[in-house]
């Protein structure tokens, strides 16, 4: 219908002019923030404590949204401290709830400055924002006929999301799971009970009395492990462990692994500065602006006042670490985040940097 | 800073290089203890400040649907006055100085923020942020400084075309907005030669504020007048329904114009404020710089109202030195600097509104006319620049 379409677009433009210089979601924001079609938030609907450590938040996204198969995970981009940080949490709740609803859990890990701020600080009614689901750590369609998932800590997170969608499916399911301690399990309970009713069967392994779980005692507690479909997700050296163990056995294309990187970003002195783009990288040593240093290394660099003050040297950082020469505070931005506009003409590399010019 | 040693009296006189590098240390410790305090509550003091001004632009444009009503015209007028006043200033200003980058929201950075003048807010970004604040008070320079048509200093020339700089100035001040993207623009140079008038960057921005400029006076001269027509037509006078709508916008952007005209005025032009000559600031140190932003601006004092609805201009000095922090701190930064000025004796300059906008309007009148005094020699000749680059980004 060319003529209706015409109409409607112009209409838009029209209702567009009223709102000029900004666009009308942006009005809409300061009553309805979920509903803008341009950013995709979601409202904390309950917060619901699992561990002393972990817990599980509900979260209503906002349009525009799509459904997460399980296993995967979101981006969620936290306000702490004014910052908008950006981290991974796998989806815990099954797929296709009615109402829309989905959940994460989080598990605070030492030094966290997200996980810990969520751990003590979500609310009902708080807005985060938000990013699709994506990852293909997810079951097939055609479910498996023998399933092994083997996880540890918050790795139980994704697979709890599967199992709650397709325990059902799945004929002959085995769960290896280590935490701390028995209370430490997230969602021990509900694990508990799946196993109980004969929906899984769940091998617990507490580490802080047992020890750590090795491949070789795998072999033990699951003696058909290679016939079965793998999922695992853990800590890198557990999940190393497991894909050398299963490589050996020829089996690799039955696990499945889940890494969630550390994000720890430690801020030394200068570092490698790489122009993804333009593909030039240089060696930015202490104290030498990221302005500075690109310009020397042949990298057209935008700029203009060169202290700080005008906001046109800004370029984006994909993944780094620089310090500001002035007052030495560090900016980092890790893997996840969105890509961070830092200030060449006073940050100096602390840390190996990629810059998206 | 030479043009002050020329002066009858020198300011820093009293004060050795040694001093000076200690004032820059200093004030870099004032700077690094409220970078280390910027967070949430600045964070959520901007959401609010934008959660306010749109509620308030949404309720005022509301009640403008009546304008037909003069109560709905005089309540209308006055709301969309103070949410442009609060939108350009401490909103619009503040975002565009970069102040909640820190923030890593895109919606509220410097580089995409769009305001609601005439000048499109990265040209704006160039000459404000770039040459105004780099280059403060130093003649020639500076186009905040008397805005290329304005004498502004006893020691600049005197021709018989500054007789006439009252009235431009006050027709500046209507059209404030006008005038700032004329200036961005660097109209006046840049038309003058062919060479120049078809310069691809040159027309590449002037482009780029003809669009700005037909979408704003579209929006408030055309579509929201159009609007309150069904309800004129309800009560029998469309006509009447659209003029009152459009003389209400005009009205809000004059009484914003106005508004912001002064305060910036009350900047960098009342007595007291040092100018500078451009040769002053070859080789300017960290020190130096910060102690030509003390010099070189002046304060308005107060009360918090007074400080939104400036946008926090009224701590003009405390900008100046601070230009990318949240202006919302500058009141509690300002007890510190006025320290220092103090401790080093300074002359802090600072006074009501009232006060401080009389003294600059009596300075451009005073300059208007030529001065008693012989002038002292000075360098007033506008520096040579090269042609502006041949791109520009969209
Ligand atoms: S060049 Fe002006 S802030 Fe970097």
């Amino acid at each position: 219908m060319p003529v209706t379409q015409t109409l409607r677009n112009g209409a838009w433009r029209v209702v567009e002019l009223l709102t000029t210089p900004v666009v009308p979601a942006d009005y809409l924001d300061v009553i309805a923030p979920l509903r803008n079609p341009d950013v995709l938030r979601a409202r904390i609907e309950a917060v619901r404590p699992e561990t002393a450590k972990s817990v599980t938040l509900e979260l209503r996204p906002g349009r525009n949204w799509q459904p997460h198969q399980p296993g995967q995970y979101v981006r969620l981009g936290v306000d702490v401290d004014g910052v908008r940080l950006w981290r991974a949490y796998s989806v815990s709740s099954a797929a296709g709830r009615p109402g829309g609803t989905f959940t994460v859990t989080v598990n605070a890990v030492a030094d966290g400055v997200v996980s810990s701020y969520l751990l003590n600080h979500a609310r009902r009614g708080m807005i985060l924002t938000l990013d699709l689901p994506t990852g293909d750590f997810v079951l097939p369609a055609r479910r498996p006929g023998k399933a092994l998932f083997v996880t540890a800590g918050s790795g139980i997170t994704p697979v709890m999301g599967m199992l709650r969608t397709a325990a059902h499916e799945l004929p002959d399911a085995v769960v290896v799971h280590s935490a701390r301690t028995e209370e430490d399990v997230v969602f021990g309970s509900e694990l508990r009970d799946l196993h109980r009713q004969g929906k899984i069967r769940l091998i617990e392994r507490h580490t802080g009395a047992d020890g750590r779980l090795k491949p070789a005692d795998l072999s033990e507690l699951v003696p058909d492990l290679f016939e079965r479909e793998t999922w695992a997700c853990g800590p890198g050296e557990m999940l190393d462990a497991l894909t050398e163990h299963w490589a050996d056995a020829g089996a690799e294309d039955r696990l499945h692994v889940e890494r969630f990187r550390p994000t720890v970003l430690v801020a030394g002195d200068g570092g490698t500065v790489a122009f993804e783009r333009s593909g030039i990288s240089t060696e930015a040593p202490a104290g030498v602006t990221v302005l500075d240093a690109g310009e020397a290394a042949g990298q057209l660099m935008p700029s203009g006042c060169r202290m700080g003050i005008c906001f046109k040297c800004v370029l984006p950082m994909r993944e780094g670490i620089v310090r500001d020469v002035r007052d030495g505070s560090v900016t980092t931005v890790t893997e996840l985040d969105e890509p961070v506009l830092i200030q060449t003409c006073i940050s100096a590399a602390a840390g190996p940097c990629r810059l998206d010019a | 800073m030479t043009t002050l040693q020329r002066k009858d009296v020198n300011p820093i006189a009293h004060l050795t290089p040694e001093d000076i590098e200690a004032i820059g240390r200093e004030l870099d410790a004032i700077r690094d203890e409220f970078i280390a305090k910027r967070g949430e509550k600045d964070a959520t003091y901007i959401r609010n400040m934008i959660k306010v001004q749109r509620r308030l632009e949404v309720g005022s444009r509301a009640v403008l649907l009546f304008s037909l009503f003069p109560p709905a015209w005089i309540i209308g007028t006055l709301g969309l006055s103070i949410s442009k006043i609060l939108e350009n200033m401490e909103i619009g200003h503040n975002i565009l100085h970069g102040q909640y980058d820190f923030m890593r929201d895109p919606k509220i950075h410097s580089t995409t923020w769009e305001w609601d003048s005439a000048s499109p807010a990265e040209q704006w970004k160039h000459s404000h942020n770039e040459l105004h604040h780099k280059y403060t008070n130093v003649i020639g320079r500076d186009n905040d400084l008397g805005y290329g048509i304005m004498r502004v200093d006893e020691q600049q020339k005197w021709v018989p075309a500054h007789l006439g700089q009252p009235l431009y100035n006050f027709i500046n001040a209507i059209f404030f907005e006008y005038g700032i993207a004329a200036y961005d623009l660097e109209l006046g140079r840049n038309l003058k030669t062919k060479k120049r008038r078809s310069n691809p960057a040159f027309r590449a921005a002037l482009r780029q504020v003809g669009r700005k400029i037909r979408k704003q006076a579209a929006k408030d001269y055309l579509v929201h007048p159009l609007l309150s027509v069904p309800v004129g037509l309800a009560f029998g006078n469309p006509l009447g329904a659209f003029l009152g709508t459009l003389s209400a916008n005009a009205v809000a952007s004059v009484v914003r114009n106005l508004w912001s005209h002064s305060v910036i005025m009350c900047g960098h032009f009342p007595k007291g404020v040092e100018t500078f000559e451009r040769t002053s600031i070859t080789g300017e140190t960290r020190g130096e710089w910060y102690l030509r932003q003390m010099l070189g601006s002046a304060n308005i004092s107060g009360s918090k109202l007074m400080h939104i609805m400036t946008g926090n201009l009224s701590h003009q000095i405390e900008h100046h030195l601070f230009p990318d922090l949240p202006a919302s701190r500058y009141a509690e930064i300002a007890p510190r600097v006025r320290e220092l000025f103090e401790k080093y004796d300074l002359n802090y300059v600072s006074g009501p509104l009232v006060v401080q906008v009389a003294s600059a309007w009596s300075k451009v009148f005073r300059l208007a006319l030529p001065n008693r005094k012989p002038a002292n020699d000075i360098d007033h000749s506008i520096p040579p620049r090269p042609a502006p680059a041949e791109t520009v980004a969209a």
